[in-house]
């Protein structure tokens, strides 16, 4: 099956293992990951304001790209990208005079109505492939392996966007489940790590991290999953400092969703970019006996 | 702190931009806080957010102008998903940092931030910041 799909920018650089990962799992799945031609950055945050219409330009752009090629259907597995894009499309969808507005400003693209539907890959998973077919290609069970679910907040608020519950999601839980790991709960898993304030109020986003990671260990977590590559970043690079802020802080290693999905089906470990990992999982890895 | 309130300030201009900038009936919250108690950034302003809220109630814009919440806000939309009176409190702090912005007034410059944390950063969170944060 071919699905079109939507990098988004940090894939290509610093996020090349949520990528590549993703592509090569999804192939030994049955989906043919298709990049759309000619695609921009969707616009990382979607703007909030009821009268901005230009920063609805950079998403809405993407989703003509993929109608142009005959897709009713554009994935992506940034948590960012997905949130902007699918957003984004839901304004052209429900609101008439904003769409013809964007539409007049876009002369030279054909008119778009909504018409291609947007999803993360974690929805291709367990809707289209299923976890019991998933299960069923697993060679490598990561047994042993305690990973504690993150789902931050671009996955899941607003509601009408949401790929789960809310307050409680568990898609995260069940690819844990189907790749043979244990879904460690602990009560941090949708809550915000300070998300861009990164870049203005970094001190409060290692505040964040600690909050979230130091709550997982104590749930005894051996490892984090999650989708984005702003929360792999603020997650795992602020841990440099809590190491030497907090003497007895051991780390944790984070993990993309597609790195787990392609070590548990016995692909080629350099898909996964583990070198770009912040937190070295290399050791975890041997002594689970998940890498050799 | 003192704040002076008036029926001027309460009709002033600056409310009813907020709202429609933002979209939301600000005079919907009743105060009941939810927002605050699980704001995972409370921790580091200067005005918790339904104190914001209180304050644009009253139209005291000099107090709002002059608050660090709502650029320490992330827009991760807890409040907004919780909030009993269905008001998107995101939406309201995006109104009023653009309040800012439009006057030219950012909060971040690109040209501060050191080259070696500037070459570390993912892009999104460099686009995000500067959407959110810079005129």
């Amino acid at each position: 099956m071919d699905l079109s799909y939507y990098p988004g920018c940090t894939l290509k650089t610093k996020a090349r293992g949520l990528e590549d990962a993703a592509v090569a799992t999804m192939a030994v799945l049955g989906v043919n990951l298709v990049e759309i031609p000619r695609w921009n950055c969707c616009g990382a945050v979607y703007s909030l304001a009821d009268d901005d219409l230009v920063h609805h330009l950079a998403p809405v752009r993407n989703l003509i790209r993929a109608h142009e090629q005959g897709a009713d259907k554009i994935s992506t597995s940034c948590s960012f990208c997905y949130n902007t894009l699918k957003r984004a499309n839901q304004l052209v969808q429900r609101d008439e005079v904003k769409r013809r507005t964007l539409n007049d400003f876009m002369e030279e693209e054909k008119d778009y109505h909504g018409e291609v539907a947007v999803v993360h890959l974690l929805e291709v998973l367990r809707d289209d492939i299923g976890w019991d077919n998933i299960s069923a290609k697993v060679k490598v069970p990561l047994h042993d392996l305690r990973v504690a679910p993150y789902y931050g907040c671009t996955l899941l608020r607003p509601q009408e966007i949401a790929i789960d519950r809310m307050e409680r999601p568990t898609i995260l839980h069940q690819l844990l489940e189907a790749i043979g790991a244990e879904a460690v709960d602990f009560p941090f898993s949708t809550e915000c790590c300070g998300s861009f304030q990164i870049i203005s109020n970094p001190d409060s986003v290692t505040q964040r991290a600690w909050d979230i990671l130091s709550s997982a260990l104590r749930r005894g977590a051996e490892a984090l999953v999650l989708t984005c590559p702003l929360c792999y970043f603020n997650l795992g690079q602020r841990q440099e400092e809590l190491k030497q802020k907090y003497s007895d802080f051991p780390g944790l290693p984070i993990f993309y969703f597609s790195q787990l999905l392609a070590l548990a089906l016995a692909l080629d470990s350099k898909v996964c970019h583990l070198e770009l990992n912040y937190v070295d999982p290399l050791p975890l890895l041997v002594s689970k006996k998940i890498l050799v | 702190m003192r704040i002076e309130i008036s029926g001027q300030t309460i009709q002033s201009d600056f409310v009813k931009k907020v709202a429609e900038i933002s979209g939301e009936s600000v005079l919907s919250c009743n105060q009941c806080g939810k927002c605050s108690a699980g704001c995972p950034m409370a921790f580091a302003m200067d005005w918790l957010p339904n104190q914001i809220i209180r304050l644009v109630q009253l139209g005291v814009e000099e107090d709002i102008a002059s608050a660090k919440t709502p650029w320490i806000c992330a827009s991760c939309l807890t409040c907004s998903v919780r909030c009993p009176r269905g008001v998107d409190l995101g939406r309201l702090m995006e109104a009023i940092r653009l309040l800012s912005l439009r006057k030219d007034i950012s909060y971040v410059t690109a040209a501060n931030i050191p080259p070696d944390a500037l070459g570390a950063m993912p892009q999104l969170a460099l686009v995000g910041s500067f959407r959110k944060h810079t005129a």
